[in-house]
Order: structure tokens, then sequence, then C-alpha cells
């Protein structure tokens, strides 16, 4: 059993990494109060940038994660231009920006069908990764999966310690009060929001240069949508969010390994896990309304003008 | 200093106008984008929206594809006047065409007229279904319909590979993950020879003129209309929230599986995994850009089949990726959000120079 479970756990990490990304980026963003829906779109943008820039110059996943990361800052720019400096509904705008990325990947997408690219190899961390059965699970992953969770330390750390931290905050619960104390309210927002993009951007370019190292259409597979659904299931919490990315992440290893576990189901329902799940989790979380009031950034969502 | 400022009252003109805007900018960006492909844009343009249209077997097929568009944002655009985001309609499409197909899978070989009427009603009560878990989910445990639907989609649409790849399975079909193709009993007969076109589009046209006198003479209607703008208005009337979420999931579920029906009883005649190329998706945009309004929905839903036969065509004479679509789709729902920004506010004049 346990030599079964090491390739789990271990796997579960990298799953969870693309949604520790691009779960962070949008938590931020929604701690300003801006709700950005087209987190799916930002990381297929970010992923077909990534896979084209990691394919064309030939320098892998290393050119690949930065360009990701400028294409989705890129898209999110669009949203918030729409959404913040127009005053445009954001539901709308998040949506439009799926349906773009949606196309803008498929179309930019069709010249790198046949293509591979290398991938990265798993970095050992001396000393830590000879420790038994721990080791290999955590201290033998690829590199962005630690630099996922030294961005979580660094969010958490942000929000929870340091000045910046609380006026987003502050932004995010009451902008006519941080506008009429001196703090840029649209700008803050921009940055957030350009945040959020460059999060969604590296996810997306992990997907296609580190996790799957190859294009397929569609490739993001709806992991943008559960990242949102992570940070309303996290109450916008950082911790939780580290949490629930990797339940979701062993949720979606599971379908991978099911054999080795002895699990004789559908393969298609073990596909459908992380979605069922998704709903499951939203269900629960939901359902205790004062909970959710508590802890959601107050103006979350509605535009806001000088 | 902010550019714009609110309109006293929003601007009805721009209202019309914002669509014809923001399918001029599309046209505009879309050219520049020929341009950069190396295309001529007037050729572009011809094969992309005129040629489609010069034959009757084009206009045979723009029916084909306008009839589930148009028939899905009807039902769409009764929940956004409310705000009620239902963005899984691609998943209740699919499990419309799941128990409309399964019926006819069923009946294979049952040589009567009801069959197909019995198709139709089966997948209006599985888009319903389909539909109405998303509604039960907010109104009892307050979860997000934005979020729960689009996860009931892909659900659905892994139930629809198992089906295909399992029970449903056509033996003799190398293995294909596809159902056996329906019999004529269990099939939209062709108007005309060689032409696609059948009997789905005047569904979509009942559907419409439905919804018209629906959202312009029913009371319901006007309590939703009425929830959606001012939701504190509609708690001091006592109209109720619960039946607005009930109605808006239900009845756009109810349309997106009728069109799946009109898809594997129609175009594709069986199940399989290309029953939908997003029409659930384009839906949204169907409605939005024809104003939530059942006639402006006609018009929009046209469109956009004319812009899903242009990216076909362009694929064949320009070799353009068929993805075109969808990045124009993408783009037009893009500009028509920026141009309806212009109903609520207006460029701030700007202040005049303080010397004399």
């Amino acid at each position: 059993m346990l030599e079964h479970l090491i390739p789990v756990l271990a796997g579960t990490l990298g799953a969870a990494t693309p949604l520790i990304f691009a779960g962070l980026g949008e938590l931020v963003a929604e701690r300003t109060g801006v709700i950005n829906l087209g987190v799916e779109g930002m990381m297929l943008i970010g992923a077909i940038a990534g896979f084209a820039a990691a394919a064309d110059s030939g320098g892998g996943a290393l050119a690949g994660l930065p360009a990701g990361a400028v294409a989705g800052m890129l898209a999110a720019l669009v949203f918030a231009v729409l959404s913040l400096s127009m005053a445009a509904n954001q539901a709308a705008c998040g949506l439009a920006l799926t349906i773009f990325g949606v196309g803008l990947s498929a179309f930019i997408g069709q010249h790198y069908v046949s293509f591979s690219l290398p991938g990265l190899q798993p970095l050992d961390i001396p000393g830590l990764v000879d420790i038994p059965v721990l080791g290999r699970i955590l201290f033998h992953q690829d590199p962005v999966t630690y630099l996922g969770l030294i961005t979580f330390a660094i969010v958490w750390w942000v929000l929870r310690k340091t000045r910046l931290g609380l006026v987003l905050k502050a932004v995010g619960e009451a902008p006519d009060a941080a506008h009429a104390i001196g703090y840029p309210v649209i700008a803050i927002r921009y940055g957030a929001t350009l945040f959020g993009g460059a999060m969604a951007g590296i996810a997306g370019a992990y997907l296609s240069t580190v996790y799957t190292p190859l294009w397929v259409q569609n490739m993001v597979a709806g992991r943008g949508w559960i990242a949102i659904a992570l940070v309303v299931f996290a109450t916008w919490n950082p911790t939780r969010l580290l949490l629930g990315a990797w339940l979701f992440g062993g949720v979606t290893i599971l379908q991978f390994h099911a054999q080795g576990l002895g699990i004789a189901l559908p393969v298609q329902f073990l596909a459908a896990l992380p979605y069922l799940a998704t709903v499951v989790v939203l269900v629960l979380i939901s359902r205790d309304k004062r909970l959710l009031q508590l802890n959601l950034p107050a103006s979350l969502g509605k535009p806001w003008m000088p | 200093m902010p550019l714009l400022e609110p309109r006293p009252t929003p601007s009805a003109r721009m209202r019309l106008l914002s669509p014809l805007i923001a399918i001029t900018l599309t046209l505009a960006v879309g050219s520049l984008l020929f341009l950069a492909l190396g295309k001529n844009p007037v050729e572009a343009f011809t094969v992309f929206f005129v040629q489609p249209l010069s034959s009757g077997n084009g206009w045979s097929e723009l029916m084909v594809k306008a009839g589930p568009l148009i028939l899905i944002a009807q039902g769409l655009a009764i929940g956004f006047r409310a705000r009620i985001y239902n963005i899984g309609a691609e998943g209740q499409l699919i499990v419309g065409a799941l128990a409309g197909g399964g019926v006819a899978i069923a009946l294979d070989g049952v040589d009567a007229w009801w069959v197909l009427p019995l198709m139709v009603v089966a997948g209006a009560i599985g888009g319903a279904l389909w539909g109405a878990v998303p509604a039960l989910l907010k109104t009892r445990f307050n979860a997000e319909e934005t979020l729960t639907t689009l996860m009931l989609t892909y659900i659905a649409s892994f139930t629809l590979s198992y089906m295909v790849n399992g029970p449903w399975r056509d033996p003799e079909g190398m293995n294909f993950p596809q159902s056996i193709m329906f019999g004529d009993p269990a099939l939209f007969s062709p108007w005309f020879e060689g032409m696609r076109v059948n009997a789905a589009i005047l569904i979509a046209a009942v559907a419409s003129v439905a919804f018209w006198i629906f959202t312009s003479r029913s009371f319901l209607a006007y309590q939703l209309t009425v929830g959606g703008l001012a939701p504190a208005a509609a708690r001091y009337a006592g109209f109720s929230a619960q039946r607005t979420v009930w109605v808006s999931l239900v009845l756009s579920g109810l349309t997106a599986g009728i069109a799946g029906v009109g898809e594997v009883a129609g175009p594709v005649g069986q199940l399989n995994l290309n029953i939908s190329p997003g029409y659930g998706f384009a839906a949204i945009i169907v409605a939005y850009l024809g104003r939530l309004n059942a006639v402006g929905i006609v018009l929009a839903g046209l469109l956009m089949a004319l812009l899903y036969l242009g990216g076909e065509a362009a694929q064949v004479a320009l070799q353009l990726p068929a993805a075109i679509t969808g990045l124009f789709q993408g783009m037009l729902l893009f500009f028509l959000l920026g141009a309806d920004v212009f109903v609520d506010y207006r460029l701030k004049p700007r202040p005049k120079p303080a010397y004399a």
C-alpha cells in the first residue's frame, strides 16, 4: 500500500501547484474587492504564451513561466480597463475574458499541436530528500512546486504582517474610506488584478511547460474555475487556500493511481471527481451564510469610481 | 481625473447602438488580424460573411446553427434579466441530448410518430433537471450558481463520455465513442433534399414568440426583472427571490435541453463527443448581444451562426484555423461590454481653461 501511496501524495503537490498560483492571485484580487471570473481564460493565455516561448526560444520552462506571467498580466489588464476604469460589470467582463482566452489560445495553439517540451527535472532538496517516506513526497518535486509554496508564504506574510496588506484589505472592505484617507483605490485594484493575472499566467504556463509539457486545446480544463471556488472555500484565507489546493490536487491525481490503489470505477467518474468535489465543497461552505458574510470582502464585485 | 461621468438617465439610444458599435469594432480588429496573417481583409470578409450565404445550402446551414443558439439564448435571457448567471447551458444541452438520445436508443426499431416528440420532452426534462440542481443548491445552500452551473457542465460531459464509451456504445462502431445512428422515427427529417435544415428551427421560432409574449406581457417576467434591477424593491413588493432562481435556471435548462435533442436528432444523428460546438457558451454572447430581448436575440443568433459558418469556410478557403470563430466571439463580447458602459456613462467634457 505504502509504495502506491508515495507517488499519489508526491503527485498531489504537483497537481496542486497551478491551483495554488491561480488561487492566490485571485484571492489577492478579491481581497481588494475585484472578482475576476476570467481566471480560466488567463490561465489558457498564460499556458499558450508560455508554451510558445518555451518552444520557440528553446529555453524550456525557464522561458515559458515568465512569458506566461506577462501574458496573464496583459489579459488581466484588458479586464481591469473595462471593469475598473470603465466600471463595467465584473462578472460579465470576467466571463468575456474566459471566452476570449479559450478562443485566443486555441487559435495560437494550432501551430503547436504536435510539439512537446522536455519539462523540468525534479529538484532534490539535499539532506531532506533522504528522510524516509516524507523525503520522497515533499522534497523530490519540480522547482516550480517549491516556488508555489514560497509564493504562498510571501502572500500570507504580506496580507497578515505588512502595511501593504492592510491597505489592500482596506480597499476591499471600504473603498470610500480608503479613498478619503488618500489611498489610490483604482490604482491599488489595478495592481491586485494584474498580480492575479500574472499568477494565473504562471499557473497556466506551469501546466503547459512542466506538468504536462505539450499543448492540448483547452488543457486548463476548468482548473481556473476550481481556483475561484477554492477562494470561496478558503473564506479568503491563504492558509485554507493552500489546504484546499492540496485536497483538490489529491482528488485530481487519484484517477491516475486508481488501479494501483485498487479502485475499480469508470475512468470518467474519477475524472469528474474534482468538479463534483468543487460543488460539494461550495455547498458545505456556502450554507453557513454568516461565516461567508463575515469573511467576504465587503465591496467584492461592486464597481467603484472616485 | 476620471474621463467618464454618469448620465442622468441611461441612454436608450446607446443601448441599441452598442451592439452595432461592438460588431463594427470586431470587424475592424478582425481586418487588422487578417492583414497580420497575410490575408487580404476584403477577400477574408467575403469568405467569412458573404460566401456562406450565396447558396441555398448556406442558408440552410445558417438555420441549422442559429436554431440552437437562439433557443438557448432565449432561455438564458430570462435568467440574465434577473441577474441569475447560468453559464452552464452547455451542460444542460448535453444532459438534454443524453435524455433524448436515451429514448431514441431504447426505442430503436419502433416506427411510430411519437418517438421524436417523446425525445423532445425527455430532453426538456433532462435539461430542466440539470438546471434545477444549481437552483436547489442556490436556494437551499446559498451556493453561487456561476460556479455550480459550470462544474455541472464538466460533470455532464464526463457522463456523456462514459455513456458513449460504455453502456450506449455502438457495438458495431469500431470502438469509436459513439452510439448507434438513430433511425428515421427518431430524427427530424430534412425539409429539402441534400440540406440539413429541419423542423428544429420551428421550435426556436415558437420559443422566440413565446418568450417575447412572456417577457412583455406576464407579471412573472416583470417580477423577475425587478428582482434583477432592484432586489430591495422586489423584496419590499413581496416578490419571491427563491422563485426567481428556480424559474431562471429551470427555464434556461429546459431550452438548452431541447436544443440538445435538436442536435442529436438533427445534424449529428447519434450521441457522440462532438454534439455541440460550444453553443451553450456562445448563446451567452447571443443573449447579451440581443439585449436580452426576444427579437434582438433572433438577430444576434443569426449573426453568431454566420460567425460559425464563416469560421468553417475560412478553414477551407483561407487555411485559417477554425478556432478563429472563438476569437471573434470573445472580441465581440469584450467590445460589447465596453460599448455598454456608455449606456450609463458619458465622456466628461474637458474643463475649459480658466484664463480669460
